[in-house]
């Protein structure tokens, strides 16, 4: 059974081009465009790992990182920050909340496939 | 009744005591233990006040005009209220001056001036001395009751009269406590003390009287008024009217004495020079005002008891508190009054000779012994006592001889006022001194003159005629019969009684002459730094050594050589060395002496000489010019200049405090604006990355997956170029942005027409509206709408908010209304549409930069988040306001308006 990612973003570009490179790893992608609906996802099904921006509408990426923290059910959960906000404060603000690895957009999607993939252990 | 031997042992013994209790004192204060230096014993002393004139003559004065005699208290005590202020400020003075008497205080205001000194002086004798006669005339009259009772025929012969064995006593007493020291500013404490004691007696002896006679006699106060209510002439004393002058005598009279309580030489003598510490005022302010209440309080009885007692002129009322007692047969009563008559009397003569004694010496025999200088002796200090003991002697002879040729026609009350209004005429020259530095000496000088004469024209000269020398018609005719300069009615100023109407000319001469030639006249150097000193004692500090006002030479051993010769060579010694140790410095003999110790010297010896001879004598040893231009300037521009100083440091501080204000601001501003930038940044390289993310991710996906079908492929790139287009306006709305907000953006004013302005916008926005089926209404004026602007801006905002308007409205269903109204100088754009509206939150925020609404949109809309912010600073550099007004649900209004300033545009020629 292959794992489940869930994205994380209101660009509707981004989220165009992540859904693409999941689904070529082999995933089982969904995506949502704010923190709200990210939280309802996660409820409804635990994804093994979440791409998560920062910058989002109604709840932001700090809190859903808390939120799924914590959430015992939640706890093999891996979270990798993807997000725009490049100054060191803003990365070690989203270590500091629990997201297991931070990616400073614009990214490489090659670099993004192999820490997924490397997350995740295949 | 009683025996001459009695009453004179009992009196002997009396006096005894005092001088026992005035060595007592002596012996205490050279040991350093005072016994005076408390307020207590400072409130009796000032009781000297209370001479033998109220002992006895209080009753006289209420047997004849009932409450009359209370303004001679009634004046003290209302400026006993203001000693804390006035009496301070003279005893500050007196003690940095080192004052030696009234004369001494006055003449040191006006520039040290010995014309002053003497001037005082003369004043001051010759109006004390009928003072001093009535207290021997109290004496012996009541000498001669006790001792011839009821029988009160006087004895004639001088060698049995009394009065001149109480002078003699009262002279050896001066001499021994008022002359001990040299340095005159050392307080006579034992002399103090006994005067102090004597106010006590004094006291007690009244106030047993007193009562003998209210419970005694009669049966209580109640009972005592009543008896006399029923007398019809008694009963019109308890009245206003019984008082002669009515209240124009009883202003005179209480001005009299708050004048005199502070400016006779005596009063001065206990309140200022005895003063061992200026605190005591405080507590006397208050407890001197009682002494006066409990001496007075059976003044009304002891008089009404008398008019009961004796029939009408049998007895004189002066003596009604010795005749009352023995005339019901308690002759020892009788005699403690006689003491305190005695003591009243003994305690007023002392003092008013010491401080007469000092003045005569000091002021009028020294300044003419320093000019004899073929009668420079070698040591002063023994004939300065000398002269004083003299004096002492020779002020009570004349006492004596005043009382022996004139006292007899007079009742002791006018004696005494006659010497209230003499020393009254002090008031003006000390008062104005101290306040008013423009007070000159020759206004002083012609002030003290013109009071004077007006005095002693007025109520010196009618006394004579009265006493039978002069012509009784001077009084009722005028001299040479000129009606108008008659003594007791000048210009015809009739309605007053002789001392009222003295007052009010004296006062009027010596005060009108003093200011007015003050006014004119220009004051020397020397008067100008003493009236600062005086005026400003507490400004200019105690320190007067400091301020090097002599700038002539002379050697130290000159100058302890002079002061040597005045105060003895012992003592001279220790007040150098005393100096020397003070100020840590080594006193040769031939060194030069500074200016210092020239102003020390010179204030030794004015402690002992007073300060005009002082003066005179350190300037026959002092070579060169005497007085340092650059010392009295420093202390004359000194005060000027320390309020000057602290004027300028306050408002130093104040801008000080400013300018920190507005740096603390700046800097806060300053911060803000950081984080602003730094916020700004952060959030533009957010924007900036945003768009950029998805062109490199797309792009990346499209060369690393050369397979990917064709629509696919087809729907990355479009989204490529979507990006890069966002990313292109964004990176143009910043830098357009940044120009207006820096104020670098020039606006190309011309005459623009809205009308047109709205029309063009609406083309270019057509695409937008088209694309969903957008309802579009426009509602505009049928005239052109023309204002000075730039139209490409103008155009931006209107494109900026129609497509704003297109991008919140729903496809299909979507309205939009352009309203154009121009009023009153304003012309009003207003762009409507039937969106979700905008919450109350959101109206102010969407105007700031970034801030981007997203109510039901899945996706952030493609805005930059940045059309608002420029349509904002576009419409305020027109001078215009732009807002929103709208509801949740109800659609939105943006509406901006720009002043259309007529008169402006018809003044520019069209193009």
């Amino acid at each position: 059974m292959s794992r489940k990612v869930l994205i994380v973003d209101d660009e509707p570009n981004i989220v165009l081009s992540l859904e693409f490179l999941m689904e070529e790893a082999g995933y089982d992608v969904r995506s949502v465009t704010d923190g709200q609906q990210a939280l309802d996802a996660v409820r409804e099904d635990v994804p093994d790992l979440i791409l998560l921006d920062i910058m989002l509408p109604k709840l932001d990426g700090y809190e859903i990182c808390r939120e799924i923290r914590a959430n015992p059910r939640c706890k093999n959960v891996r979270v990798i920050m993807l997000t725009a906000k490049g100054r060191e404060v803003d990365q070690e603000k989203g270590l500091a909340f629990g997201a297991d690895e931070y990616i400073t957009k614009p990214f490489s999607t090659r670099e993004v496939v192999e820490k997924v993939k490397q997350i995740l252990g295949d | 009744m009683l025996e001459d031997w009695v009453v004179l042992t009992v009196s002997f013994c009396y006096l005894g005591i005092l001088f026992g209790i005035a060595y007592y004192g002596d012996k205490r204060a050279d040991a350093g233990r005072s016994i005076i230096s408390n307020p207590y014993i400072y409130t009796l002393s000032i009781a000297v006040y209370c001479t033998a004139w109220t002992f006895y003559g209080s009753v006289g004065r209420a047997a004849v005009s009932g409450v009359g005699f209370l303004p001679i208290y009634l004046g003290p005590t209302l400026i006993a209220a203001l000693w804390g202020v006035l009496l301070r400020k003279i005893i500050r003075i007196t003690k940095v001056h080192r004052i030696t008497t009234i004369a001494d205080f006055i003449a040191s205001r006006y520039g040290k001036s010995s014309v002053v000194a003497g001037l005082v002086t003369i004043i001051a004798v010759l109006g004390i001395m009928p003072y001093i006669s009535l207290q021997l005339k109290a004496v012996s009259t009541s000498f001669n009751v006790l001792h011839t009772y009821p029988d009160l025929s006087v004895s004639h012969i001088w060698w049995q009269d009394t009065a001149l064995y109480v002078a003699m006593m009262m002279a050896a007493f001066s001499i021994l406590f008022g002359t001990r020291h040299i340095d005159v500013t050392e307080h006579h404490e034992g002399m103090v003390a006994a005067v102090a004691f004597e106010s006590v007696v004094k006291l007690l002896a009244f106030s047993l009287v007193g009562v003998f006679v209210t419970y005694g006699l009669f049966n209580g106060p109640g009972d005592l008024f009543h008896s006399a209510a029923k007398l019809p002439e008694l009963g019109k004393l308890m009245e206003m009217e019984a008082m002669g002058g009515g209240y124009a005598s009883w202003f005179s009279l209480t001005f009299l004495s708050m004048m005199a309580i502070m400016f006779l030489p005596r009063q001065f003598q206990v309140l200022v020079l005895e003063n061992v510490n200026d605190d005591h005022v405080q507590k006397a302010t208050w407890l001197f005002p009682l002494y006066l209440l409990a001496i007075n309080l059976f003044v009304l009885p002891i008089a009404f008891a008398g008019l009961l007692r004796f029939s009408q002129g049998s007895v004189d009322p002066d003596t009604f508190v010795l005749t009352l007692p023995l005339a019901s047969n308690r002759p020892l009563i009788a005699l403690f009054v006689f003491l305190g008559g005695l003591s009243a009397a003994t305690g007023m003569v002392i003092v008013a000779t010491i401080a007469l004694s000092t003045m005569v010496c000091n002021d009028l025999v020294m300044p003419v012994l320093l000019r004899i200088r073929a009668l420079q002796p070698k040591s002063f200090s023994r004939l300065l006592l000398g002269i004083r003991r003299v004096s002492i002697v020779a002020i009570l002879l004349l006492g004596y001889l005043y009382y022996r040729l004139i006292g007899e026609s007079y009742a002791l009350v006018t004696i005494g006022l006659v010497s209230f209004a003499a020393a009254a005429q002090f008031a003006p020259p000390i008062l104005l001194g101290i306040y008013w530095k423009g007070a000159s000496k020759k206004g002083a000088i012609t002030g003290l003159l013109a009071g004077f004469l007006v005095w002693a024209y007025t109520l010196v000269l009618p006394s004579f005629a009265k006493s039978g020398w002069l012509s009784m018609s001077l009084i009722t005719e005028g001299p040479f019969g000129i009606g108008l300069l008659a003594p007791y009615g000048l210009f015809g100023l009739t309605m007053y009684d002789p001392v009222t109407h003295s007052v009010f000319w004296s006062m009027l001469a010596n005060m009108g002459c003093l200011v007015a030639i003050s006014l004119f006249d220009r004051q020397s150097t020397m008067e100008r730094l003493q009236a600062t000193l005086f005026v400003d004692v507490y400004t200019q500090g105690i320190d007067i050594e400091d301020q090097r006002l002599w700038r002539g030479t002379s050697t130290v051993a000159e100058l302890k050589n002079l002061v040597a010769r005045l105060v003895g060579r012992s003592r001279a010694e220790r007040a150098f060395s005393d100096y020397a140790r003070r100020r840590d410095i080594r006193l040769e003999g031939d060194v030069r002496a500074d200016s210092k110790l020239v102003e020390f010297a010179e204030r030794e010896l004015s402690g002992a000489i007073g300060a005009a001879s002082a003066r005179v004598m350190v300037s026959s040893v002092v070579k060169g010019e005497a007085l340092s231009m650059d010392g009295v300037m420093k202390i004359l521009d000194e005060t000027t200049q320390v309020i000057e100083y602290s004027r300028r440091l306050e408002q130093k501080s104040r801008e000080l405090e400013a300018a920190t204000r507005e740096l603390k601001e700046a800097n806060e501003r300053l911060q803000e604006l950081d984080l602003m930038k730094d916020e700004f940044v952060s959030i533009v390289s957010h924007e900036l990355r945003t768009p950029l993310t998805a062109i490199r991710a797309l792009t990346e996906i499209l060369y690393d997956n050369p397979n990917l079908d064709r629509g696919k492929r087809q729907n990355f790139l479009s989204n490529v170029v979507l990006e890069t287009e966002r990313l292109t306006r964004l990176i143009n709305q910043i830098l357009d942005l940044d120009k207006i907000e820096s104020g670098r953006v020039v606006l190309e004013m011309a005459r623009v027409d809205l009308k047109e302005v709205l029309e063009a916008g609406l083309v270019a926005t057509s695409q937008l509206i088209s694309e969903k089926s957008i309802h579009v209404k426009k509602v505009v004026p049928p005239t052109p709408v023309v204002l000075m602007a730039d139209r490409d801006r103008l155009l931006e905002v209107v494109i900026n908010l129609v497509s704003n308007a297109a991008k919140f409205c729903t496809k299909g269903t979507g309205r939009i209304e352009l309203r154009l109204v121009s009023e009153d100088g304003t012309a009003r754009v207003e762009v409507s549409d039937n969106g979700p509206g905008i919450s109350p939150e959101e109206q102010e925020r969407i105007f700031e930069k970034f801030h981007q609404i997203r109510t039901g949109q899945e996706f952030k809309p493609m805005g930059s988040g940045l059309g608002l912010t420029i349509c904002r600073s576009i419409i305020e550099h027109h001078g215009g306001r732009i807002w929103v007004e709208s509801e949740l649900g109800r659609g939105a209004t943006f509406i901006f308006a720009l002043p259309t300033q007529e008169e402006e545009i018809f003044r520019i020629p069209p193009p």
